[in-house]
């Protein structure tokens, strides 16, 4: 079987990613928080990238950076994924008040973009990384909700379900031994969707200042830090810009080939 | 009652119905949260006495529904309350700050828009071919983005790469339009951009759909060149999902010009927001949450109703 260019490219960048955020501590050439060098350096062979706006490495503090982003990213969209998925199936298999019920508490989550009530709740609740995957991991499960409870309802319907209910098997058994093996191959491609809307979910609060916080720091983060060197014609905040967009084009790349090869079923963008 | 004006008036009462239910979830919801609002405000080393006096100045003491009723009613006449942080008047902070939001996200769509449909039309002219494959590249791209990196990408080419503008956009009182217009350049780009994308796909894929239809052959038998073909035979068979997803793209805006407006520094509501989610200043993020919500939900029903409208099917009852 023939894999087109674009998927192993994509599969190597993430590859790469992981590779880095996994090992960040023995990669680095240069402690996380310590300034090495002088504010705003140019990239030379000692700062393959530059130093930040109080001299500290950037290279070292993307990779650093790497391992925070993606690890908050994984967190939140396994836990969207496997709350998502456990309502829509129930959801799907249960029918009736409890399908009506979640599905309208799905409507009115929608009914408002995530960043919206990402913002009104983060008002409220401390700025930790427990709160903010919990935060990004249920505002994001309505999508993975809507897209597992259609393809399970499709599933119920097959005899195999029935004669599994026939034969008397608990509810359990039915959504983890009959729905989710067959349910699996749109939801794997639906993962990688929903962790690039994580990458960018948790990098877009932290560039607004809302995200992680200080001593640690994920890329969106940078760009805020390294944002005013621009007017002064410094890039800084461009190398980390630059890892989000590698990231993400990467991830999307691997998921597209995914989906294109297993259905015709498409997660929509984060609103 | 016309079939068609029964299901507007249905859509129109269900989106009211859901702005009340949204209201009503960032009002009492976000009080529910672990976390009580006066401790959020006064941080974690504030004294009992403290605590208890902004609680009782809140109005905190009261029952929750009380206290969202009484809220619900002023704000229907206009009196969002005060901010807790400097004590102005939420109302009036936000009327300044709404019309430069609007004019910000006027103009992107207003250039979004014919800019999307003619380059879908392209792409579903040349399907498969270069052109197709080269808007299609970009797209994937700029989807991949989140709105910020994208605006530094753009500020970064066009401030420090081509020396065309300024990094940071304000806007002042006495300024003429023009002079506004030039201000606001860069913001607009990075917002066209962002919106572009899905509303150019969605578009390819309409045109794309009819362009399997019979009475496509058809035209394409009698000689037609492939832009009239889909000018006149395919275009006007797939404007009523098209308007959809534009004015669903349009939606999307609310969420863009967030971010957007908070890269540029620029004055209006979402950077109003942010500024007071940072500063804990519940009253002035409710409203202006609910601000956001009730412009998304609008503009929502609002693509329904043309969906709704623009069906012949629906239009013309048996």
């Amino acid at each position: 079987m023939k894999m087109p260019l674009s998927a192993m490219i994509g599969i190597f960048m993430t590859g790469l990613f992981l590779f880095i955020a996994i090992f960040a501590q023995w990669i680095a050439p240069y402690p996380i928080d310590s300034a090495v060098g002088k504010v705003w350096e140019g990239p030379s062979a000692q700062f393959w990238l530059g130093t930040d706006t109080i001299g500290r490495d950037i290279l070292s503090r993307l990779i650093y950076g790497a391992q925070v982003t993606i690890f908050v990213a994984l967190i939140s969209s396994l836990l969207s994924f496997s709350m998502g998925a456990f309502f829509g199936f129930l959801a799907a298999t249960r029918g009736g008040w409890i399908d009506t019920g979640l599905s309208r508490l799905v409507d009115l989550m929608m009914a408002v973009p995530s960043l919206i009530v990402a913002l009104v709740v983060l008002s409220v609740l401390p700025l930790n990384l427990v709160v903010l995957i919990l935060v990004m991991g249920v505002l994001d499960s309505t999508r993975v909700f809507r897209l597992s409870r259609a393809v399970a309802v499709d599933i119920t319907v097959m005899d195999y379900v029935e004669a599994a209910r026939l034969r008397g098997e608990k509810q359990s058994w039915i959504i983890f031994r009959e729905i989710l093996p067959n349910a699996l191959s749109p939801l794997v491609a639906e993962f990688g969707l929903r962790f690039i809307f994580a990458v960018l979910f948790i990098s877009t609060l932290s560039f607004l200042g809302l995200g992680i916080q200080p001593p640690l720091s994920d890329w969106g983060g940078m760009v805020r830090e390294n944002k005013d060197g621009l007017v002064y014609g410094k890039a800084a905040a461009m190398m980390p810009a630059a890892a989000i967009a590698a990231l993400a084009i990467s991830v999307n790349l691997v998921a597209d080939w995914v989906l294109s090869r297993t259905s015709s079923l498409k997660g929509g963008r984060g609103g | 009652m016309h079939p068609i004006l029964k299901l507007v008036v249905q859509r129109v009462a269900l989106g009211l119905i859901l702005l009340l239910a949204v209201s009503f979830v960032i009002f009492l919801g976000v009080e529910m949260l672990p976390g009580d609002t006066a401790q959020a405000i006064l941080g974690q080393s504030a004294t009992p006495v403290a605590l208890a006096n902004l609680r009782e100045a809140l109005g905190l003491n009261e029952p929750a529904l009380t206290r969202y009723l009484k809220w619900l009613g002023h704000a229907l006449q206009g009196d969002l309350g005060v901010a807790l942080t400097n004590g102005q008047d939420i109302a009036q902070a936000i009327g300044q700050r709404f019309g430069n939001t609007l004019f910000l996200a006027s103009c992107a769509g207003v250039i979004a828009v014919p800019l999307a449909i003619t380059l879908g039309l392209i792409a579903a002219r040349y399907n498969g071919r270069w052109p197709d494959k080269l808007i299609s590249g970009i797209t994937l791209a700029t989807i991949s983005l989140p709105e910020f990196v994208a605006a530094y990408f753009v500020i970064f080419l066009l401030t420090q790469v081509v020396h065309l503008f300024q990094p940071v956009s304000m806007i002042f009182p006495g300024m003429g339009f023009w002079e506004k217009l030039h201000a606001i350049a860069l913001p607009v780009i990075v917002l066209v951009m962002v919106v572009l994308a899905h509303m150019m796909r969605m578009t390819r894929a309409a045109i794309l759909n009819v362009m399997q239809s019979a009475y496509i052959e058809t035209a394409e038998l009698k000689g037609l060149t492939p832009m009239q073909v889909i000018w006149r035979h395919a275009l006007p068979n797939s404007i009523a999902p098209i308007i959809t997803v534009v004015v669903i793209n349009l939606a999307y805006l609310v969420v863009g010009v967030v971010v957007v407006e908070v890269v540029f520094s620029y004055n209006a509501l979402g950077q109003y927001l942010v500024d007071h989610v940072a500063k804990r200043d519940l009253p002035v993020v409710q409203a202006v949450g609910i601000i956001f919500a009730a412009v998304y939900i609008g503009l929502n029903i609002l693509a329904d109703v043309i969906g709704i409208v623009s069906n012949p099917r629906l239009r013309n009852p048996k």
